[in-house]
């Protein structure tokens, strides 16, 4: 077991990233996000990588997709505003199977917005923020562990399916400070890049684009891509369901909210409410299935989150019409209390009875 | 054992590093820790604040609510903060700075006058470290010792010089809670 250090997120998804074997780091600053790239320009030269700032989140992101083709392990990371301005390059990656991670240590909006830590980004992240009938893996890590985890693991992912992966923080992760250890992974077993362009010598030419002017091949491609979509909905759903057995209230939340709610759980246990949390850690593929099978019991869902209101939309998909599904948000980098979730929960459960 | 507390000051002031000394600490003792500072268009002079959290427990909420402890170096930190405070926790203020008394009574309070024991001890910059020892001295969240080792992982090698004032400063915060305790 390696020894446990004190990281910030931030600083932990950075170092997360070099040990999974990243060399190529490209982006532009932006709060709350900065100790990342911070942290990349100092340790990229020291293990032979590239750091580069670029003159933008445009040229940043276009510049993971030439990383991306050439074979690099590549990461750019930003927050709301910078991912929005990202969206054309990581549609481009989907639609030329690009593997790169992004980070978005998620901020207020819309607009420019804040600073402080939201989850107002989850629509775009999850359902296509960019043009075109496309899909990121989205993954919602709720501790500075499961962030470092969850970045080292996404590079694999994206080999493994050659797609974006995303890793969707907040402001609230990204900047505090846990005790993390930084294991190293179990080397996985991952498809050689034969597709990437790094030099044609002794082989035919290799084309890399999302460009189909004909519209039977692009349909063609699409369909290729929707099957590649299909095996990661299959095989990369992850949760947790923590006291959901004998739960009557179930609460939905992700990420920093999580934890939150986990505290307003405990509070509500000691006054004998039988309350469960269900944590999405796949935002996509979201853990429908698992949700209702989590949930059976309980005649009440409440989802939480730092949105007015956007995960809930899956929640109710996976739901339907089979039992009421509350919302509870704050928005803008406000944060939900504990003791906000809980008076919902015992209203909630006053109102059920 | 379960704490939360707030270290609150003005920038400059080191509150951010009072919180990560505390949070290292707890993490070098095995308990659960997390640090989460306040963050944002701030600068020296402006205020800062930070949130630890001390555990046996797995840590559910990084965000504290509702501390058992506050530690306050300044008067608007004091204000902010003062009625957050769970019942039966703990305020300390640094009394040089603040000239009024906590509006609480169902809470323990401290006042150390931190400012001039930094200055007695030659250097008003370790004024936190001195309100940190009282903090240490009331509470035993974590020990003063572990707090030192924590100090030189915290600390460039090129300032660890600076350490022995450090640990004189915690030491007369340390006997200030004890007198008050006495008392």
């Amino acid at each position: 077991m390696a020894e446990k250090v004190l990281m910030k997120g931030n600083e932990a998804v950075a170092e997360a990233a070099i040990m999974a074997g990243c060399r190529c780091f490209f982006g532009y600053p932006i709060t709350p996000q900065n100790e990342i790239p911070e942290y990349m320009s100092r340790r990229m030269p020291e293990v032979g990588g590239v750091f580069l700032q670029a003159e933008s989140e445009v040229a940043g992101s276009n510049m993971v997709y030439g990383a991306a083709c050439a074979g690099a392990r590549v990461m750019t990371t930003s927050s709301s505003p910078g991912i929005s301005l990202m969206q054309e390059a990581i549609s481009y990656m989907a639609g030329a199977e690009l593997p790169c991670v992004v980070v978005n240590i998620v901020r207020g909006g819309p607009g420019l917005g804040g600073i402080q830590g939201a989850q107002s980004d989850y629509f775009q992240a999850t359902k296509g923020g960019g043009h075109g009938d496309y899909r990121l893996l989205v993954l919602g890590p709720s501790t500075v562990q499961e962030l470092v985890d969850l970045t080292m693991e996404g590079f694999d992912l994206a080999d493994l399916y050659r797609n974006p992966v995303m890793v969707l923080g907040d402001a609230i992760l990204g900047q505090m400070m846990e005790p993390v250890e930084m294991r190293e992974r179990p080397k996985r077993d991952l498809p050689p890049k034969t597709w990437a362009t790094m030099g044609a010598a002794g082989r035919q030419k290799n084309i890399i684009t999302s460009l189909y002017l004909d519209p039977a091949k692009l349909e063609k491609h699409n369909l290729h891509l929707a099957e590649k979509y299909g095996r990661m909905a299959a095989e990369q759903v992850r949760y947790s369901a923590y006291m959901t057995e004998d739960a009557d209230v179930v609460l939905v939340a992700y990420g920093t909210t999580a934890r939150i709610a986990r505290a307003a759980l405990d509070r509500a246990r000691e006054r004998e409410l039988k309350v469960g949390l269900f944590r999405p850690i796949s935002l996509w593929p979201f853990p429908y299935d698992a949700l209702a099978a989590a949930t059976t019991g309980a005649a009440h869902v409440l989802v939480v989150e730092m949105s007015l209101g956007q995960m809930v939309e899956d929640v109710r998909l996976s739901l339907g019409e089979t039992k009421p599904v509350h919302f509870y948000g704050r928005t803008g980098g406000m944060t939900p209390s504990p003791r906000e979730i809980l008076d919902e929960i015992v209203k909630i459960v006053e109102r059920g009875a | 054992m379960h704490e939360e507390v707030v270290f609150a000051g003005f920038g400059g002031q080191g509150v951010l590093l009072m919180g990560q000394l505390v949070t290292y600490a707890g993490m070098m003792e095995g308990r659960n820790v997390t640090w989460m500072p306040s963050y944002g268009p701030e600068m020296r002079g402006g205020t800062a604040n930070c949130g630890v959290v001390v555990s046996k427990e797995e840590i559910a909420s990084p965000l504290v609510s509702e501390p058992t402890s506050v530690v306050a170096m300044n008067r608007p930190s004091l204000e902010k903060f003062q009625g957050m405070v769970r019942q039966g926790g703990l305020i300390i203020y640094n009394s040089s700075l603040v000239d009024v008394e906590p509006a609480r009574n169902d809470v323990r309070v401290l006042a150390v006058p931190a400012n001039e024991i930094a200055n007695e001890l030659g250097d008003v910059r370790v004024a936190n470290m001195v309100a940190l020892g009282a903090f240490l001295g009331a509470t035993g969240v974590v020990s003063v010792d572990t707090v030192l080792q924590a100090l030189k992982k915290v600390l460039p090698e090129r300032r660890h010089g600076l350490i022995p004032l450090n640990q004189k400063a915690l030491a007369r915060g340390m006997e200030l809670a004890a007198a008050l305790k006495a008392g």
